[in-house]
């Protein structure tokens, strides 16, 4: 850490682009816009929460970030440098990790547990006797609440819940600063997600995490999220810390999502009004002009079809971006 | 005469390793009107409780015993003919997926219209008047257009609006909606969940809603199924499962839904993993997961004990608070009545 | 719900819904330990994907069957030649310096040749002639057994090639991806286009005439020409449908979320195909390289009654129908057995090559 300068922030991603080529046939191509100009930062030991939905690229956004594509514009700093070279890369595979969404199509199914949590610690050659790598397989275990008896054991012997926690053991073996988690609990149940989400917390608290994490969830994201992003079709609509932004969403779109959550409380849920939004989430190869949620927003007019709204502050520490929201001009 | 009743179903399917017990004897009454809610983890044997009715188990499933009565007529054992007469027209389903229902080599107007015309006395003429009266009534614009569209070609939130517009064309009595909204997105979902709801109360159907999500229970259901491991541990009207839940999973499944945000709260989970379904154990199959287990929970299963003329719980902790209240007393509580059990009652 | 319940029901409701009974002792009530809870958890014993997938294997009846009769007939090419007395190309009644003795041609299974009657005659004890022996006065047993051995190290040795090939080519295609793979892919498609049983026929008589004078001298010439033939058309023709199917297996497994993760590890290409690729494809390359044996078991018996396949003396399952088809109706044993040696082995292969598909094919796993 000390041949850092101490920025504030863990990540910086200033414009960043991911665009993909879509075949359609004999040589044509279309392009598809999944992340077009999204910037925002995590400050360290925070957690950022990217909500949104379907396809509007949050998955995009977090293999970007992790150098898993490469971005078709703009810029990421990581501790605040960019990085170039191979070496650079495989350096900061040892700081930043991901968890997946998928319990099932994450683990190898031919590798052990004990492999699979140990092969960050081969690939980088973090051990210098098999014991060590022994005792450092261990220890992950039981960090992640699995019993370490199970490392000769194959994935497909555990519960879903059990297989985010190898998956979770993996991405902390190299001790990293950075996890990405790419909807670590949308495929387990209900009890079980609170298991890991309370895990994630302990994690953070013990080893000073910094974590993206990727959700649909608007309920969960905002228990675990300090700052909360959403997206709509590539762009970042709005963000704010996440009491802000959950209970005074500012930009059309967020204060639809956030109506949209089915309350858990029969009274509340009989009470609530719910903004119903018409029609669906256009395709990212046809993105509107101008503002992309035009075409579903309640109060749409003239300008958003022709100007793309910037995302600015429009409170302190909360940043949107809609036309409604500007500071009148003259 | 309530509109269908199950007693003591219980479904399973024989594989390699073992049976399945994926029903095991499950007992509800839905009357006209009413919108019931199954919950329940993954594996808890909702959808298989929503198959048996329509007998559409894929393979090794089997109705082993029970009744399901519809409109008083047996369904178990009935038929095939006469369950195919049924399916349809007088109980629709909608499943998660909308594409593996849909046949992606026919059109939209195709597929609704045999649906109209396999199960009333319409002619195609009339049909295709009814198919495109239902495009309009799921709200969809352009419904001439849509007709003639591929299911590709349409969003996940359009498929499912043509699911239910085939589901309701013969004007069921009950609609069985497995994870409706489960594929969908939350703006999505609100739009489905609407709709639905408007069309129940406009064509005064019973739904059946089969899901996951604590948030769609709250939101559509009268009465609720708790499930777990192919039983019943709670059921009851949405207020009493939320605000007097009497079985101890339910508590855990209120207690672990995130309410606020971090520095409000830590979540509550439930400890443990689900169970596993060739190795339940003998007693109740919560209780190994179960804060508060006594000796007899490990033992053997609590039936469904009721609690007042619409909530009931199979949960021993009731019985020991029914105990230490002096309703039943332990001596006269068991009332033999023949060789397999006795009745208990107060 | 039960009705008769209702007699008994003196209170105001019922508690139970559904005939119950317990028994309640002092201590039923009384919590349990956390130990008693664990006790119920029990984990399934712990199975690798080999375990699992040959205990099904066990569990197969045909399956199992079919590996008695193969390691049977396995252990018998191996063996028999070497304590059998004659060989398979012994010409019984040719001694060198003497007229060729006739009595040893076409004699039927378990008679006896002129000079092996008389010292039977004078008590020694003769080795018998299973199945007789052919035109040239040699033993049929022995000519079967080195057939099936023929038949068997050729199905062998060509799917090995065939798998060596179709794995690399179609890894390569696969993880490669893009205009690599289409390049490839188009190679194969053209292939597949080829007639293959013209091609073998043209290529094992253009192959023949080539390699017949060089061959002389060499290592390869106890193989004769018309073996190595066979060999180059496998090479050349029968790896596409393997590499076809690797690639198709590699293709949707880098898409999966742990090769991804391999990735965001740091792991390199050749880890990534050495560790989470090709153990996953192990199933799929066994399976198709057991199907591809009796295959190849089938073209070559085919090509060597067409004349085509080994060289005499050297006789193959084929061959040796073949030459039988000239006293077909006196000595009709002599097609027979060959043939039903042949269907034997191919059809144990292919049922065997079912049996490793249920047992090892992870989508049918329970
Ligand atoms: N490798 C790829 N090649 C082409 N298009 C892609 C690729 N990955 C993603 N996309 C497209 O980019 C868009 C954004 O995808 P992304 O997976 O980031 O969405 P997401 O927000 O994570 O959605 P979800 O909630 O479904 O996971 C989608 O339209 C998707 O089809
Ligand atoms: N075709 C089948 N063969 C064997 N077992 C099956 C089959 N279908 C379902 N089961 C078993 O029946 C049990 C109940 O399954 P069911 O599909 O009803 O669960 P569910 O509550 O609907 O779960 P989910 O929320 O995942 O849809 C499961 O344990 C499952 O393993
Ligand atoms: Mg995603
Ligand atoms: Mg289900």
């Amino acid at each position: 850490m000390s041949d850092y300068i101490d920025h504030e922030y863990m990540v910086e991603v200033n414009n960043l682009k991911k665009y993909f080529d879509i075949p359609l046939g004999f040589f044509r191509t279309a392009k598809l816009k999944a992340v077009d100009d999204v910037s925002f930062f995590i400050r360290k030991g925070e957690t950022l929460g990217l909500v949104g939905e379907s396809g509007c690229g949050k998955t995009t956004v977090g293999r970007t970030l992790l150098q898993l594509y490469h971005p078709t514009g703009g810029q990421i700093l990581f501790n605040g440098k960019e990085l170039h070279t191979k070496e650079e890369i495989q350096a900061f595979r040892m700081k930043a990790a991901m968890v997946f969404q998928d319990p099932y199509s994450s683990l190898n199914p031919r590798m052990t547990v004990g492999d699979i949590i140990g092969e960050p610690l081969d690939v980088h050659h973090l051990y210098k006797t098999p014991e060590e790598r022994q005792a450092r397989i261990r220890e992950l275990m039981e960090l992640v609440g699995l019993s370490s008896e199970h490392a000769t054991r194959y994935a497909h012997e555990f519960s879903g819940g059990q297989r985010q926690r190898i998956g979770i053991g993996r991405a902390l073996a190299v001790n990293p600063e950075l996890i990405v988690c790419d909807e670590p609990v949308s495929a387990l149940d209900v009890s079980i997600q609170a298991q890991i989400i309370n895990m994630f917390e302990d994690l953070q608290k013990k080893l000073g995490l910094t974590y993206l994490f990727i959700a649909h969830d608007i309920l969960i994201v905002r228990h675990i999220s300090d700052r909360i992003a959403v997206m709509y079709l590539g762009k970042i609509v709005e963000t704010a810390e996440s009491e802000e932004i959950c209970d005074r969403p500012l930009h059309p779109y967020t204060q639809s999502l956030m109506s949209a959550v089915p309350s858990r409380d029969p009274e509340t849920s009989r009470k609530s009004q719910r903004i119903i939004l018409e029609g669906d989430v256009p395709s990212p190869l046809h993105v509107p002009s101008g503002c992309p949620f035009r075409t579903r927003c309640p109060k749409a007019f003239a300008r958003c079809t022709e100007e793309v709204p910037l995302l600015r502050e429009v409170a302190p520490n909360h940043f949107a971006s809609c036309h409604l929201l500007e500071p009148k001009q003259e | 005469m309530s509109l269908l009743e199950v007693n003591s179903l219980k479904t399973s399917f024989l594989v390699r390793t073992g049976e399945v017990k994926a029903v095991d004897g499950v007992s509800f009454t839905l009357e006209k009107g009413k919108v019931l809610g199954i919950v329940g983890e993954s594996g808890s044997g909702k959808s298989v409780t929503a198959y048996s009715i329509l007998q559409i188990l894929s393979h090794p499933g089997k109705i082993i015993g029970g009744s399901i009565k519809l409109n008083d007529e047996e369904l178990v054992g009935a038929n095939p003919s006469f369950i195919q007469k049924i399916r349809g027209n007088k109980v629709s389903i909608i499943f998660q997926d909308p594409m593996t229902c849909l046949n992606p080599v026919f059109t939209i107007g195709n597929q609704l219209m045999e649906a109209i015309l396999l199960h009333t006395s319409r002619n195609k003429k009339e049909a295709r008047e009814r198919a495109l009266e239902m495009i309009r009534l799921v709200g969809i614009n352009d419904p001439e257009k849509r007709l003639k569209q591929y299911p590709h070609e349409l969003s996940g939130g359009m498929r499912q609006r043509i699911m239910i517009a085939m589901a309701l064309a013969c004007e069921p009595d009950v609609l069985i909606a497995d994870e409706p909204t489960t594929a969908l997105d939350v703006t999505i979902q609100a739009q489905i969940l609407e709709l639905m709801k408007k069309l129940q109360k406009e064509l005064g159907m019973a739904i059946i809603m089969v899901t996951h999500d604590l948030g769609v229970i709250v939101q559509m259901c009268d009465e609720v199924i708790v499930m777990y491991a192919g039983r019943i541990c709670e059921k009851g009207t949405v207020d009493e499962i939320f605000y007097e839940p009497k079985h101890e999973y339910t508590k855990g499944l209120i207690r672990s839904i995130p309410y606020g945000s971090k520095k409000e709260s830590r979540l509550i989970p439930i400890s443990g993993s689900p169970v596993d379904v060739l190795n339940l154990p003998k007693g109740c199959a919560f209780a190994p997961r179960c804060d508060k287990a006594m000796k007899i929970c490990l033992e053997q299963k609590c039936e469904l004990v009721s609690l007042n003329q619409t909530h009931s719980s199979s949960c021993w902790l009731n019985i020991a608070d029914l105990i230490d209240k002096g309703q039943i007393a332990p001596d006269e509580s068991i009332v033999p009545e023949d060789k397999e059990g006795g009745t208990a009652n107060v | 719900m039960v009705n008769d319940m209702n007699e008994n029901n003196r209170q105001e409701h019922k508690h139970f819904l559904s005939p119950f009974t317990f028994h309640i002792k002092a201590d039923s009530f009384i919590p349990a330990t956390e130990d008693e809870r664990r006790q119920q958890i029990l984990m399934r014993e712990s199975t690798s994907f080999w375990k699992d997938g040959f205990r099904r294997l066990k569990r197969n009846k045909v399956a199992m069957t079919c590996i008695f009769v193969l390691s049977f007939l396995i252990l018998a090419v191996l063996f028999v030649p070497i304590f059998w007395p004659y060989s398979y190309d012994d010409q019984l009644g040719v001694t060198r310096g003497q007229p060729v003795d006739a009595s040893y041609n076409n004699l039927h299974p378990f008679e006896y040749g002129e000079t092996e009657l008389e010292l039977i005659e004078s008590g020694e004890r003769v080795f018998p002639h299973i199945f007789g022996t052919d035109s040239l006065g040699r033993d049929y047993f022995i000519r079967v057994v080195f057939g099936a051995r023929v038949s068997l190290s050729v199905g062998l040795f060509a799917s090995i090639l065939v798998l060596i090939i179709g794995t690399i080519y179609g890894s390569v295609s696969g993880y490669v991806g893009g205009k690599l793979d289409l390049v490839m892919m188009r190679i194969v498609d053209m292939i597949y286009a080829l007639p293959d049983m013209l091609v073998i026929i043209l290529l094992s008589v253009v192959l023949n005439r080539v390699f017949e004078d060089r061959l002389a001298g060499t290592v390869f010439a106890a193989l004769g020409a018309n073996m190595i033939s066979i060999f180059i058309v496998f090479a050349l023709l029968y790896w596409v449908g393997m590499a076809r199917l690797i690639r198709g297996q590699i293709l949707s497994l880098k898409e999966q979320d742990f090769v991804l993760a391999a990735k965001s590890i740091g792991a390199s290409h050749a880890r990534i195909i050495r560790k989470h690729l090709l153990p996953n494809c192990i199933s799929v390359i066994i399976i198709s390289t057991a199907l591809q044996i009796p295959s190849a078991i089938f073209t070559e018996s085919f090509l060597s009654f067409l004349g085509l396949g080994v060289s005499a003396p050297m006789p193959s399952l084929g061959s040796l129908a073949n030459s039988a088809l000239a006293g077909v109706y006196s000595y009709t044993y002599r097609l027979v057995i060959p043939a039903i040696i042949i269907c034997l082995i191919v059809l144990s292969l292919n049922l065997l090559g079912d049996g490793l598909r249920d047992a090892f094919d992870p989508k049918l796993k329970a």
